[in-house]
């Protein structure tokens, strides 16, 4: 090799490098960070999509052809036939149960909360700091203590296999509501207040003229997570209702797909999408206001 | 009522007759607006937590009356009680096994997210989604079809070459391990809570450590962990005591098996308590399990003064 080749090659060779840099700089690690994000993102959302498309899957296809995202035929009586349910009880009961109590539970944990929090953010009374830690030490208490306390005490009232002990308590409001709620109210000036005050308010004029229209945002947020987790509950309606009229839709999609029962997988896998789509419709509705709530408080609930 | 406006001007003048009033008034108003909390507190919680305390000294078990039987319930439970044991260990390593790689993952995902692209927003979307959505019926269904010998992720291994016929849920070294990829999945929510907890730390921070010639390891490990710590420290305590109280992923996709591999603690408390009413003794272990949290909690707070960066007020 002589010395003109030489210098040829290390001449190409810094052509290429500086190119390369340059690509390498900018379009290479673009393309490679969407690369890697789009394949994370359909690893994340695969099981989702999985299973709104095996809904219109046939039965022995969910098994044949498994991973598969489309179905050889969308069979869209799979839906009609997992709405027929189980033990002649239909889904439009289930959906009727689920509705009735996320939504009156809902309206009570976040009107009461919303209560609470404006007591707490904004009135100084005696025990008013005290309470609030304790307040926030149930945010720590496990459920799990006082359910056997509280089933015995429905039990004796004679409630079990009733609404009442899935309802009734949301009315005495939420701590992480309380807490979201509080941070809300705290960032309205308190100007506002003593302008109000000037104007001949009182406390509870305050409340309902001032704070409760600036509350907007934080109360659209706890409406949202409460109707998700009553929605989405499944250890308080298995201890307190028994009898498959009264089922919610997660009671119901558990015995639907229960191994020694289920046949009908298409009709269940149409079901579990069908129980997503108030949740999902939310999500897509009011994303601004779920994001804005976490990044607040800084607890996920 | 009436006295509030006018008050407001003396409040700094002097205590008249009339402030004290004021001050009652201020008082009733607190109480009424809390009034729900109060009624709550006593009834739903502060009663049945003491019932639970006196049950678990007892052999309640719904049918007869309750008798006194001092510690036997928590003597049961760690001398003659192997699946107690065992669930107390299967929790154990569920929680510290998902729990911080849950939060590493959301710290990873929410800081390559802080790129800013066209399409950040729907990633952010996509991630998120699962966080919604994972605590569900549905989703734990579906996990169960996912992790089956002839399940989807078999199908989709035997897609590129690999065939086993693993039954991962039947399996007692991969069972607990489909139930902690379910609680990773939904790491969503940290992330954003990191994202918001990233976009508060200011941008000079950067530029000086730019300046001094750190690169973005040093980055990473002097500027953006510290600065996070409060955020990381609270999730860290909040999701070790819902990790605790996890209950419906056992409970549903596993039913604690095989071989109690998957037996979370607050699903063998349910099968004691309401499977066979054993209320004394379940009230006994709710009570250790709170007893854990509590410890855990006071630990993490204890430690937090050694690792927990707060940052000081005049940085604000």
């Amino acid at each position: 090799m002589n010395y003109k080749t030489l210098t040829e090659e290390n001449g190409q060779n810094a052509l290429f490098k500086r190119t390369l840099h340059r690509l390498n700089n900018k379009h290479v690690k673009k393309i490679l960070y969407h690369i890697c994000m789009l394949v994370f993102s359909i690893i994340m959302i695969y099981p989702v999509l999985w299973m709104v498309m095996s809904s219109f899957k046939g039965n022995t296809e969910i098994f044949t052809n498994a991973s598969s995202l489309i179905p050889k035929e969308f069979l869209f009586e799979n839906y009609k036939i997992g709405w027929k349910g189980f033990g002649g009880d239909t889904f439009s009961i289930f959906f009727k149960n689920s509705f009735i109590i996320s939504t009156i539970s809902t309206i009570g944990a976040v009107l009461s909360s919303v209560l609470i929090a404006y007591s707490f953010a904004r009135i100084k009374f005696k025990g008013s700091r005290i309470m609030f830690s304790i307040m926030l030490m149930t945010l720590m208490l496990p459920y799990q203590i006082i359910a056997i306390p509280q089933f015995i005490i429905y039990q004796k009232m004679d409630l079990i296999n009733t609404f009442w002990p899935l309802i009734l308590p949301n009315f005495f409001g939420f701590p992480f509501f309380i807490f979201l709620n509080m941070q809300f109210i705290r960032g309205i000036p308190s100007d506002m207040d003593e302008a109000a005050v000037i104007d001949g308010c009182n406390r509870y004029t305050i409340f309902t003229k001032i704070i409760l229209p600036l509350l907007k945002p934080s109360i659209v947020t706890s409406t949202i997570f409460s109707f998700y987790w009553r929605w989405e509950d499944f250890f308080a309606p298995l201890l307190f209702l028994n009898k498959p009229k009264l089922y919610t839709i997660p009671l119901a999609l558990r015995i639907f797909a229960d191994p020694t029962s289920v046949s009908n997988w298409s009709g269940m896998l149409a079901m579990a999408t069908l129980s997503l789509v108030p949740v999902l419709f939310i999500f897509f509705l009011f994303q601004k206001y779920l994001v804005e709530g976490i990044a607040t408080t800084g607890i996920k609930g | 009522m009436a006295n509030f406006k006018k008050l407001n001007y003396k409040r700094e003048t002097k205590k008249s007759k009339s402030l004290t009033r004021f001050l009652e008034n201020d008082n009733i108003a607190g109480y009424i607006f809390i009034s729900p909390w109060i009624i709550g507190f006593i009834a739903f919680t502060a009663i049945p937590v003491l019932a639970s305390l006196w049950f678990s000294f007892t052999d309640y078990d719904l049918l007869t009356s309750p008798n006194f039987i001092g510690l036997d319930n928590y003597k049961k439970m760690f001398k003659d009680d192997e699946v107690y044991r065992k669930s107390l260990f299967v929790t154990f390593y569920f929680v510290f096994a998902s729990v911080p790689l849950r939060l590493i993952f959301a710290l990873f995902v929410a800081m390559l997210l802080t790129v800013k692209t066209k399409i950040s927003g729907l990633y952010r979307t996509v991630f998120y989604i699962p966080s919604i959505i994972g605590g569900s019926i549905a989703i734990a269904v579906i996990w169960k079809r996912i992790f089956h010998d002839d399940g989807v992720l078999n199908d989709l291994l035997a897609m590129i070459g690999i065939k086993t016929n693993i039954s991962y849920l039947t399996n007692e070294k991969t069972a607990i391990w489909t139930l902690i990829i379910l609680a990773v999945w939904q790491f969503g929510s940290s992330m954003l809570i990191f994202l918001a907890g990233l976009k508060q730390i200011p941008d000079s921070y950067y530029e000086a450590a730019k300046i001094d010639g750190a690169n973005k390891f040093q980055n990473f490990f002097k500027i953006t962990i510290p600065m996070l710590t409060p955020i990381i420290f609270f999730n860290l305590v909040m999701q070790i005591i819902q990790g605790f109280m996890s209950f419906t992923q056992s409970f549903v996709i596993t039913s604690g098996k095989p071989m109690n591999s998957t037996l979370f603690y607050s699903v063998y408390m349910y099968n004691r308590s309401f499977k066979f009413f054993e209320m004394g003794y379940g009230s006994a272990m709710a009570w250790v399990m709170l007893l854990i949290i509590a410890a855990f909690t006071i630990i993490v707070f204890k430690s937090s003064g050694s690792w927990v960066y707060y940052e000081t007020k005049e940085d604000k």
